[in-house]
């Protein structure tokens, strides 16, 4: 805490595994004061790392969840340089669009060498496309996890995206076990009591818990069906939520070791050794 | 924070399209203790649902009866069932502090009469009108729930209609507290509040320019609950700038001297 009171969140390590950052050619003027409000609200909340991508231009220039190569390279290139000004505080997904695989591939390489510890897909390929698939041999290669944009049970179409939901994931996870998924923000739309069934047996599946959803009964129902071994913390686009579910941590029975698992040590486990200086799962 | 007066958000009863944890009121008598809040004005979640909402609100009566030193209820009037000047007659004798009115539920549109008339007798009984938005967020719905989100269009033509009540807003977002708070003249403004329960905080940080910009007394503190985490409204104002963190909302335990 800059101010020298306690951290909203709580005490002990807390790491945003789903946080996103902006760019000036995001089409939004105040990109960087959007910026440092995370990263103010973080520090009030707690946040002893926030794991953060830039989608592209964010539909700037291309399609947010279409990214061309040039916004895909821009908005890493950016997102680096937030983790490098910010190397305390900071860590970057690698954002890529699968659909041109060696381009993926050599922005995933070129992103790693340069610090990114995982790699972000949103919409631009379902999930269970074996399009995918190199990517998650590179995942396994660099023990990257892979957070992955989920519409929950998803409908047929969805404007502007291609997305996936957690029976398309499961399907890649099945594929490649031993890397990690992560099926992005529960509270992030679509309905959670879908995926919560569907990814139970899966184990190499995580579920992040962020996004503006604050349903009564999700947060009891993951740990009941999927186990606190397997959630992560979260806030995505909406601090807020992400400090009212922190709250309900305190008050849904965990016991102190499950709460601190959801709050880092999970995070921590699928990460890169070292990602995270001072923390070690 | 400070204790808060009211929660103006709280539901009881079960949810048709989901399973909520014990939704009872001496559940939420507890959440009001742990998120330190003084009272809540409650309302029968199934009674949204119903096309009579004479026999719900006799269960909300009688499942707030023993928990009414912190509940007060907020009944369903619905002003296109006959004799429903008897149910607004009765929520005054039963001790209400607000209506619920559900338009979207009854296929009212924009600036139908019948709501009107509802505000015209309200504000003659002393008791704020609440609308709700929303129940869920639209990405999730069950494919039966098709209701539909409340109109700004509603609010703004019930809020320009000169009847005097007292409108407040459950579960509006940025885009539609502005939308209807810009569209009123500033005397309608002042008839007009929202609950916090459903705008968003950093980074985007709507909660901190609404307050800028329209200011705290428009807005009361609201939970959602039990569809909602409680925690969210108390998160929303912890997280606002310094420089607002002394930001006073309305209070509507001072509305009820009529």
């Amino acid at each position: 805490m800059s101010d020298g009171g306690a951290a909203l969140g709580g005490s002990g390590a807390l790491i945003d595994i789903h946080a996103h950052f902006y760019q000036s050619g995001s089409g939004r003027s105040s990109w960087s004061e959007l910026n440092a409000s995370r990263l103010a609200a973080g520090e009030r909340i707690g946040i002893t790392w926030h794991v953060g991508s830039i989608l592209g231009s964010w539909g700037a220039r291309s399609p947010v969840y279409f990214q061309s190569p040039a916004d895909t390279v821009a908005g890493n290139d950016a997102m680096l340089q937030v983790q490098a000004a910010e190397q305390r505080r900071v860590r970057s997904w690698a954002a890529v669009n699968p659909n041109d695989t060696d381009a993926a591939l050599a922005e995933l390489e070129r992103c790693r060498q340069r610090g990114a510890i995982g790699i972000k897909l949103a919409a631009a390929r379902r999930a269970a496309d074996p399009l995918l698939d190199p990517l998650l041999r590179y995942a396994k290669e660099y023990h990257l996890p892979v957070l992955h944009h989920a519409w929950q049970r998803r409908p047929g179409a969805v404007a502007g995206q291609d997305p996936s939901d957690a029976i398309d994931l499961c399907a890649l996870a099945a594929r490649h076990p031993a890397v990690a998924l992560v099926l992005a923000h529960i509270g992030g739309g679509g309905d959670w009591s879908h995926t919560l069934p569907a990814v139970r047996d899966v184990p190499n599946v995580y579920l992040d818990l962020s996004g503006s959803g604050v349903d009564r009964g999700m947060l009891d129902q993951a740990v009941e069906q999927v186990g606190a071994g397997r959630l992560v913390w979260g806030a995505d686009l909406t601090l807020c939520t992400g400090l009212a579910k922190l709250w309900a941590l305190d008050v849904i029975g965990l016991s102190p070791g499950d709460r601190e698992c959801i709050r880092w040590r999970n995070a921590a486990k699928i990460f890169p050794e070292g990602a995270f200086p001072g923390l070690a799962a | 924070m400070s204790q808060v007066t009211v929660d103006v958000s709280a539901l009881i009863g079960s949810y048709p399209f989901r399973e909520l944890p014990h939704p009872d009121p001496g559940t939420l008598v507890g959440v009001l203790d742990r998120e330190r809040i003084e009272r809540a004005w409650v309302g029968h979640l199934p009674t949204a649902f119903h096309r009579d909402p004479r026999k719900g609100n006799e269960s909300l009566y009688r499942e707030l009866s023993p928990f009414r030193n912190r509940l007060d209820p907020a009944p369903v009037v619905r002003p296109d069932w006959p004799a429903w000047e008897r149910e607004l007659s009765r929520a005054t004798d039963e001790g209400a502090v607000a209506i619920r009115a559900y338009p979207q539920h009854w296929g009212f549109g924009p600036e139908h009469p019948a709501l009107v008339e509802l505000a015209r007798a309200s504000a003659k009984a002393a008791l704020p009108v609440v609308l709700t938005v929303k129940f869920e967020d639209g990405r999730q719905r069950h494919s039966l729930d098709v209701a539909g989100d409340l109109p700004a269009a509603t609010v703004r033509g019930l809020a320009r209609a000169g009847t005097q009540a007292r409108i407040v807003v459950i579960a509006a977002g940025r885009d539609m507290i502005e939308e209807i708070h810009w569209g009123l003249t500033p005397f309608e403004r002042e008839l007009v509040w929202f609950d916090t329960s459903w705008i968003w905080g950093p980074p985007e940080d709507d909660f901190a320019h609404l307050i800028r910009t329209i200011g705290a007394s428009r807005f009361v503190y609201g939970t959602g609950w039990p569809l909602r985490l409680a925690q969210v409204s108390r998160a929303n104002l912890a997280l606002l700038p310094p420089d607002l963190s002394g930001a006073a909302l309305a209070d509507p335990a001072t509305w009820r001297v009529g």
